[in-house]
């Protein structure tokens, strides 16, 4: 299997706060990572360093084979990656459509006929079709972050990156976000690389299950192995306590 | 000379010297214009440096707008005139005028955009990064119109201020609206017509200020009927 993404030694420090401590991770063309861990243990910036929104103080970082720079960063992201955020981030003074088109158009030089086209497309897999004309703030939280995640699939990027794509919303409306997630992971060949605690989510699509603690990754595996039989004391204390809540 | 201030006679007179007011507000209208024009772009190019990351860029918008805020602006006026004309490299008037008005307002645009700019959170700032916007693709499509409605009420703020202080061109000798009206009321002939030239004086600003301002009135409420529009419509 080809590696999409690829961490090496990675290093993040801010200020005095060492927040990775030598990260080392490998991502299939096509798999989907599930990366989980207690509340400050860096599982956020492992995933922005992947994008470069956080440029690692030492490390490598490689992205579909090129390693990434703080130079070559722009035109790596445009030809590979695309991230949903937990806050959801859409453009708040363009349409649901503009929003969608804007990158097609400006970064990917699509004509605004194709981009439309593109964005009509994504917005039937996300189940929004109807809210083409609508502004950001007119939808529900589950809803902008349907839009987000078809803005995202609008960029045609080989990896998405998702940073706790649910822990904004309403309960009632995480399921509506992570049907539309497990419909990407089971019909399409997108790298899909999640930070979640949905851990019904990670059972049923992730290919692998990393778990991190204090800026390291303690433990991988399967989503069968991490949760039925972890090997560390410290896994199992934390999945203790997400699965009673 | 005149026993009543706003007799018919004044007026006259006023009228009779109608060209001295046009061509005072048309000094006015195209001073204002250009240094609108240049306190623009200053104010966006200093705004965008001092809301950046990088500190030496952020260091050299502080010192122009410090620099700027905390000196008069007729000092700065006589400053580029006279020290210009002395030199041997005199601009002249309305020149001098124009570019010290813009550099004043400027610095307090560049503070209204640095404002505005970093009234946007910083996930919208992080989601066009990571569609792969550069910073100039990011900027304009992105940061700076959703911009506009904080700016635009302490931008048109600056703008009015920025007419009415075309006065400053009194000073080197300017024939601006104001400079010409007093110079209409002092003269030798002309002196006495007080009210009604202040009063014309004062109409000819306000003709070319209030228009502005119920512009950016009448923009500001669309923009802010949208948002009610769109956040209603669920
Ligand atoms: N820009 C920053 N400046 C300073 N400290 C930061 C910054 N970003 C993150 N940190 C710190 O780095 C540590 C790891 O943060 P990170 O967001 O990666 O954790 P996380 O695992 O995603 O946590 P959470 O589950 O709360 O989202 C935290 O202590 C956080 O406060
Ligand atoms: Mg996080």
């Amino acid at each position: 299997m080809k590696t999409m993404i690829k961490l090496s030694h990675i290093h993040k420090v801010f200020g005095d706060l060492h927040v990775l401590k030598d990260v080392n991770l490998e991502v299939g063309e096509g798999e989907k990572l599930v990366i989980i861990g207690p509340s400050g243990s860096g599982k956020s910036t492992t995933v922005r360093c992947m994008n470069f929104l956080e440029v690692p103080t030492s490390g490598k970082v490689f992205i579909n084979g090129t390693e990434v720079t703080p130079k070559n960063r722009l035109k790596v992201i445009r030809e590979n990656t695309s991230m949903v955020f937990q806050s959801f981030n859409l453009y708040p003074h363009l349409d649901v459509m503009h929003n969608l088109t804007l990158a097609p158009v400006k970064i990917h030089h699509k004509s605004e006929a194709e981009a439309r086209e593109l964005a009509r497309h994504y917005l039937q897999v996300v189940g929004l079709e109807n809210k083409a004309n609508a502004y950001p703030a007119a939808l529900s939280g589950g809803q902008q972050q349907r839009i987000a995640i078809a803005r995202a699939l609008c960029q045609q990027s080989k990896i998405m990156l998702f940073d706790e794509p649910t822990s904004a919303l309403d309960p009632e409306t995480i399921q509506e976000v992570l049907d539309v997630m497990v419909k990407l992971a089971e019909e399409s060949n997108i790298t899909m690389v999640v930070v979640t605690h949905e851990m019904g989510f990670a059972r049923k699509v992730a290919d692998r299950v990393v778990f991190m603690e204090d800026g390291r990754i303690i433990e991988e595996g399967t989503p069968d192995e991490l949760f039925d039989h972890p090997k560390s004391e410290r896994v199992k204390q934390f999945l203790g306590k997400i699965l009673n809540h | 000379m005149f026993g009543n201030m706003f007799s018919a006679r004044a007026w006259e007179l006023v009228w009779s010297f109608r060209g001295t007011f046009l061509l005072g507000f048309w000094h006015t209208l195209l001073t204002s214009i250009l240094a609108i024009a240049m306190s623009l772009a200053l104010g966006l190019i200093f705004g965008l440096m001092s809301s950046g990351t990088k500190t030496s860029l952020k260091a050299v918008a502080r010192v122009y707008v410090e620099f700027i805020q905390n000196t008069p602006l007729l000092l700065q006026i006589c400053f580029l005139y006279y020290a210009l004309s002395f030199s041997g490299h005199g601009i002249g008037i309305l020149a001098s005028g124009i570019i010290s008005i813009g550099l004043y307002h400027g610095a307090y645009m560049s503070e209204v955009f640095r404002a505005g700019i970093q009234s946007i959170p910083k996930g919208q700032f992080e989601s066009a990064e990571a569609q792969g916007f550069g910073y100039v693709g990011m900027m304009r499509y992105i940061i700076l119109p959703q911009t506009v409605k904080v700016v635009l009420p302490p931008m048109t703020n600056q703008i009015v201020n920025l007419i009415k202080n075309t006065s400053v061109l009194y000073i080197i000798g300017g024939t601006d609206l104001i400079s010409n009206t007093y110079s209409f009321v002092t003269g030798v002939n002309t002196g006495g017509a007080y009210g009604p030239a202040y009063l014309v004086c004062g109409a000819l600003f306000f003709v070319m200020c209030y228009p502005l301002s119920r512009a950016a009135t009448i923009w500001e409420t669309s923009l802010k009927k949208r948002d009610q529009m769109s956040a209603a419509k669920e």
